[in-house]
């Protein structure tokens, strides 16, 4: 088992996304938040367990479905919360909403909220990375060998393509695999397998049982793991980021997990048993993980019920203080300055 | 200089000036291009020319997220037809990472795309797409006409913190020309002549047909001032407005379909311009492609676009 420290941190961590879900989910119903969102209940240590195995530095490209990767990677729920009202004091200003929430400061690059887009974008950090590690292109050029065979750079930092079982069989996931492997980058393709993509499941959509089995075609390693298994997930990454970190190249880890909720706000979830979802409930990752911290002796019942209205009160406050502030929003003069970046912007 | 040549420059002293500079391409390392634009540039700069993968969808999303984070791709579209599969990056991420992010990134990358009819390579080899990016907010779009814009040109694109878009028209590459020593900004259009009695306003290859229809006017006692827009987005109106209400005649020309095209948005901006759409003394003429595919048939592809003498002979009209 992982350590006492790490593994109150990841719980913490995941009540926070968890809380953070359900106050979003709340202020929906409540007519508060305008549009759509998508909710990762159920989905807390694949999104916990990736994000505490990475080094601050390495960069994600989450999912649509990305709320629980900014909170795992330390954005504020403050500014989240703001940008899902849209107002000024949001990641982004209140122009991306609940599929777009990029924070530079915790490298994070954003989502795509076109299925599968966000893969070649973090295939390029990794190009990034890796030019950076090298001080050029040179791994990728083929003046005079084949970049295949060139020994491995280990790199400080790595990226990570977040996407889905959905986003699987899009030719942009295929394509950057293949460039990921013959330029050996430092991208890890992290495939949360959540059974469905929107109403679709995937033993219906894919044409393998195991979407890590994709990885033989690409030349790199491929695993399928649980993912509603807090410990399984980080040991799983801290594995394959050693092994990307060491400059060996892309690496294919698939979590097993569920969503609990419809796909967005509006999903009746037909095309789902409630006995399936039942079964789910049961390996409800976060009180499997609690479970576990109190076989262990890491914690008490009692203590887990004080973290657990700890994180719940503070969601509560920083959802609140978003709430007070949701009406200062950018003037539309502000709104059409950011449409090109300005000369000194140069990075 | 011609202007495969310029380009080859433009290329080649900006990978000097900025080692964060990289070129990808499919071809362009040791065949030195589909055009023989970056001939020999491997061996020049062995460390930021990078040979792809036939992915350009996957190559193009993976210059947009090496853009955000500080790298200045440029890449290379073998065929402007194929922007198709690079829509997605460019449209839905690039033109949108400055914006959708609050200002945090910006994706300062170029995407060269040779476009163009009379080389006999079919519908699919042979478009001149750039109107289709025109309603994509946050692109800036490039389209020279002579060496001299295209070199100082796409060194001012390699240098934009924003997404360009640099059309080069496959018939402009063998043209020759002196390389200016001025700088050119992006957003600035350039006037040729300076004829009382009608502007000409075009673009890219279509400037060669303005030029000459100008000529053959010149010769019946009619004359013109052409107007080189160069950059397509943002448009220089200042200039067109200007340009305009000294003649009071004005001339379109664009080698692709007039659909939804760039002068269309050129007319609509002189029409909402009070004191220039006063200014006219007839109505805009527009001269554009046919709609139609491209054929391949020699004869048919050549008379698709306008013809100098065909527009000559229309503004001629004017005057009678």
């Amino acid at each position: 088992m992982i350590d006492k420290d790490l593994s109150i941190d990841a719980l913490r961590i995941m009540l926070n996304s968890r809380y953070f879900e359900e106050k979003t989910e709340q202020l929906f119903k409540a007519g508060l938040v305008h549009g759509t969102t998508h909710l990762a209940n159920g989905q807390e240590a694949a999104q916990a367990g990736l994000c505490m195995a990475l080094e601050d530095e390495d960069w994600i490209v989450p999912t649509h479905r990305c709320h629980g990767f900014s909170i795992c990677k330390g954005s504020w729920p403050v500014a989240m919360f703001s940008e899902l009202f849209g107002s000024r004091h949001g990641l982004a200003k209140g122009l991306g909403g609940s599929m777009h929430m990029p924070d530079r400061e915790n490298c994070n690059l954003g989502s795509s909220a076109v299925v599968g887009s966000g893969v070649p974008l973090a295939t390029g950090v990794a190009f990034y990375q890796k030019f950076k590690s090298v001080g050029s292109a040179s791994f990728a050029t083929s003046t005079t060998q084949n970049p295949k065979d060139l020994p491995p750079v280990p790199v400080k930092n790595i990226s990570v393509a977040i996407f889905g079982d959905g986003a699987s069989s899009r030719g942009s996931v295929h394509e950057s695999m293949n460039l990921a492997s013959i330029w050996k980058l430092p991208v890890l393709f992290y495939c949360e397998n959540n059974r469905y993509g929107m109403s679709a499941p995937s033993d219906k959509m894919i044409s393998i049982d195991r979407i890590s089995d994709r990885a033989k075609a690409y030349s790199m390693p491929g695993k399928t793991i649980d993912g509603n298994d807090f410990e399984t997930v980080y040991q799983a990454v801290k594995e394959a980021t050693d092994y990307i970190r060491s400059g060996n190249g892309p690496y294919l880890l698939e979590v097993l997990t569920y969503r609990f909720k419809g796909h967005s706000k509006s999903d009746r979830r037909l095309y789902r048993t409630s006995d399936e979802e039942q079964q789910w409930l049961l390996r409800d990752p976060i009180i499997l993980f609690e479970q576990k911290l109190i076989e262990c002796g890491y914690l008490t019942e009692e203590q887990i019920r004080q973290i657990e209205k700890e994180c719940n009160d503070g969601m509560e406050l920083q959802a609140r203080q978003a709430l007070e502030s949701r009406n200062d929003k950018l003037t539309p003069e502000e709104v059409e300055d950011l449409v090109y970046a300005p000369k000194e912007a140069r990075p | 200089m011609t202007f495969r040549e310029a380009i080859r420059k433009a290329l080649s002293d900006e990978m000097t000036a900025d080692r964060n500079v990289v070129f990808f391409g499919e071809d362009i390392g040791v065949y030195g291009g589909c055009f023989k634009v970056s001939e020999g540039l491997w061996k020049e700069h062995p460390d930021q020319v990078v040979d792809t993968p036939v992915s350009e969808e996957g190559f193009t999303g993976m210059a947009v997220g090496a853009a955000m984070m500080g790298l200045r791709p440029v890449i290379e579209i073998m065929y402007a037809d194929f922007y198709t599969l690079i829509f997605d990056p460019i449209v839905n991420h690039a033109a949108k990472t400055h914006f959708m992010s609050g200002g945090q990134f910006c994706c300062p990358i170029t995407v060269r795309l040779p476009e163009g009819s009379g080389t006999g390579h079919g519908a699919q080899h042979t478009q001149s797409p750039e109107a289709l990016f025109l309603n994509g907010t946050g692109l800036k779009i490039v389209a020279p006409s002579n060496p001299s814009d295209a070199y100082h040109l796409l060194r001012a694109s390699i240098r934009d913190n924003n997404p360009t878009l640099f059309f080069e028209h496959k018939l402009l590459y063998p043209i020759d020309g002196e390389i200016s020593p001025e700088p050119v900004e992006i957003g600035k259009a350039k006037v040729i002549g300076n004829g009382l009695d009608v502007t000409i306003i075009a673009y890219s290859h279509a400037v060669c047909t303005a030029l000459k229809a100008a000529e053959i006017l010149r010769d019946d006692g009619i004359n013109a001032t052409v107007v080189d827009l160069r950059t397509l987005n943002p448009l220089d109106k200042e200039t067109i407005f200007r340009q305009v209400q000294r003649t009071g005649r004005v001339a379109l020309i664009q080698d692709p379909n007039g659909i939804g095209g760039i002068d269309a948005q050129v007319c609509a901006s002189i029409c909402e311009d009070p004191e220039t759409f006063r200014s006219l003394k007839c109505p805009i003429m527009q001269f554009s492609g046919k709609n139609t595919p491209i054929p391949f048939s020699k004869d048919l592809e050549a008379k698709t676009i306008p013809q100098a003498e065909d527009v000559a002979l229309a503004i001629a009209k004017q005057f009678n």
